[in-house]
């Protein structure tokens, strides 16, 4: 496979966790070392497990497939296959992947010698998902806390788990974690409209600078964070969405059982007040 | 300057975050689970373990008095103005009116209710609620059968000892407000303790449980057609049936998924069988607020009737008070008979 011309320059030796040499090399563009040969197995067999749980499933429709979690009687055991089990070794499955797939962007980021940034903002989109089918089920003792895997059936698995407590919108975390979401795309909008505008001039105009770029921030709302800033600040706000996602969803049941309305009796019975 | 006003801030910082850990309310792992659905449907209820205990110690029901010897004379040949209870012996009426001063008058005792000079007289006006509620009574043990099953009611499971059961509620016209072009307050936008604490509406009792004449679909706000094909329904009634439903929630110690697949709140097919007691449950409380409640309002001292004249009402919490089950199921109506006799008709 032909490479780019900068391509060459990528392809340094070396910086691998695990494996030494053996798995140091490239198939096409692609660098393998040993946890793309993990994530593979994992992605495969995980794949080919959600596959078969659907066809002992009762449709192929590919909105309704669902592959539950055990039930609740089974606590933090092992359940049989057919109920539960299979969820059980996909999610070992589905960790693994993500957890390969991160050590080979820490891999990457050796051989560059660039900083860990983009597995660190990997692995906090990995702590989220751990957070809902490990350590929040292990907290409230029955793997079956778990979500399901199934584009509607983890939705309805959302819905009836946010009416646990009477109305989620009240939980303190998930006002957090919906904060940064909204507040990550309007960031990220307004960054990649600027960028786009500022890159494709008008006829006869020429392409921006950043100057201009903080110039029309400064003109419009008075400041500019900067071409390396708003990088910052983006990386911010979406880790902050992911944690405090998790956040949310970790202290409904382990750490409070009642309707999160209830909560805000702290605020409502302070002694200024009361 | 500055420095003072940056450490009054880590002060007050300090300050609400310590109160907020420490008086909300959060607890530990383990926590109690029960599954109510399907696998991986996420219909659980989770309690506290020690709140759940707590509740339940507050919940007990007392001991059965000694059954009444079968036989002897009709109630109505011993004593005089009898009007209700019209089908007990007398050893029976006299166990029963035991019983409700153990459960309603307990420090008040018989002078509660009766004129004890004269105990035909009518002159007490506890008097003449009492014998509704005796036929309130049997109409919940009797036609609302579908609502409380065998386990029943007795005057025990709302008054716990109290001559006006704890939890009631009046009509509630809401905290003082401007007039003029002050924007109003539709009934919510208030810390609400009848919505759980939200922000819902403070009185989604007056048109949802007030009176049996509530129309049959005023609960229902979801939309039944996939895309909108009228107006539907307004923000303010939504609320008002969310409200309803925390209340219920609250009241009975369970979440939204103890009877509801919320993916389809509507949907009767995806709900749990509980949502059909629940529905008995929701007309047999209007039915009790309008037909034997409210016509008490005539007789009642002022200071019993709320701001706007109405008689103390009953709604969910008012039997069940944290519970699925009031008194935890105990089934008390088994050792009184008494009180599933025959419904008197209105005199």
């Amino acid at each position: 496979m032909a490479m780019l011309n900068f391509e060459r320059k990528y392809r340094v030796r070396g910086g691998t966790l695990l494996g030494g040499d053996l798995f140091d090399f490239w198939v096409g563009p692609f660098y393998v070392g040993f946890f793309g040969v993990t994530t593979l197995f994992f992605t495969l067999l995980g794949t080919g497990l959600i596959v078969w749980g659907a066809a002992i499933g009762p449709t192929w429709n590919v909105w309704q497939i669902n592959i539950a979690p055990p039930d609740l009687k089974y606590g933090l055991a092992l359940a049989p296959l057919k109920e539960g089990g299979l969820w059980q070794l996909i999610t070992v499955c589905a960790i693994g992947a993500f957890v390969s797939w991160a050590l080979r962007e820490v891999e990457i980021c050796r051989k560059l010698g660039i900083g860990y940034h983009v597995p660190v903002a990997f692995g906090v989109a990995i702590f989220a998902y751990v957070t809902l089918v490990v350590i929040r089920p292990m907290l409230m003792g029955a793997w079956g806390h778990g979500f399901p895997y199934g584009i509607l059936s983890h939705l309805d698995w959302v819905s009836n788990v946010g009416y646990q407590y009477l109305h989620f919108h009240y939980n303190p975390a998930h006002m957090l974690g919906v904060t940064f979401f909204f507040t990550t795309t309007f960031a990220l909008s307004l960054h990649g409209s600027l960028i786009l505008s500022s890159t494709n001039p008008g006829k006869g105009e020429v392409v921006k600078t950043p100057e201009h770029e903080d110039t029309y921030f400064r003109d419009t709302i008075g400041y500019s964070i900067g071409t390396l800033g708003i990088h910052r600040l983006g990386l911010f706000l979406a880790l902050s969405a992911g944690f405090w996602s998790a956040v949310c969803i970790v202290i409904s049941g382990p750490f409070w059982t009642r309707g999160w309305p209830e909560w805000w009796g702290w605020w409502l019975n302070l002694p200024v007040w009361r | 300057m500055r420095i003072a006003l940056q450490l009054l801030g880590v002060v007050l910082a300090v300050l609400l975050t310590g109160a907020m850990l420490g008086t909300a309310g959060w607890v530990l792992p383990p926590v109690q689970s029960e599954q109510v659905g399907f696998r991986g449907t996420g219909m659980v209820q989770v309690h506290s373990p020690k709140a759940q205990a707590a509740l339940l110690a507050r919940n007990e029901a007392p001991a059965p008095q000694d059954p009444a010897p079968p036989g002897g004379e009709p109630a109505t040949k011993t004593y005089q103005n009898v009007q209700v209870l019209t089908d007990l012996s007398t050893d029976q009426f006299n166990r029963i009116m035991a019983s409700i001063t153990e459960w309603v008058s307990p420090e008040q005792g018989c002078a509660y209710c009766h004129n004890v000079e004269n105990m035909a007289d009518d002159s007490v006006y506890a008097k003449t609620v009492a014998r509704t509620m005796f036929r309130m009574v049997r109409a919940i043990n009797g036609p609302w059968k579908n609502h409380v099953g065998e386990t029943g009611v007795t005057c025990y499971t709302c008054h716990r000892g109290q001559p006006v059961p704890a939890n009631v509620w009046h009509i509630n016209p809401g905290p003082a407000h401007p007039g003029g072009f002050a924007a109003r307050d539709a009934g919510q936008n208030h810390p609400s303790l009848q919505a759980g604490l939200s922000s819902m509406n403070y009185d989604p009792y007056r048109e949802l449980l007030g009176d049996k004449a509530v129309g049959e679909r005023a609960v229902r706000v979801a939309a039944t057609t996939a895309l909108p094909e009228t107006r539907g329904e307004s923000l303010q009634h939504t609320e008002r049936t969310y409200a309803l439903m925390i209340h219920m929630s609250e009241g009975l110690g369970v979440n939204c998924t103890y009877c509801h697949n919320t993916r389809a709140f509507s949907s009767w097919s995806e709900s749990t069988p509980k949502r059909v007691t629940a529905w008995h449950g929701i007309r047999m409380v209007r039915d009790i607020n309008g037909t034997y409640i409210d016509p008490t309002a005539a007789v009642l001292p002022p200071e019993r009737l709320g701001p706007e004249g109405d008689p103390a009402k009953v709604n969910c919490t008012t039997c069940h008070q944290g519970l699925a089950k009031p008194l935890n199921g105990a089934p008390m109506l088994k050792d009184y008979p008494e009180l599933a006799g025959p419904v008197a008709a209105k005199p």
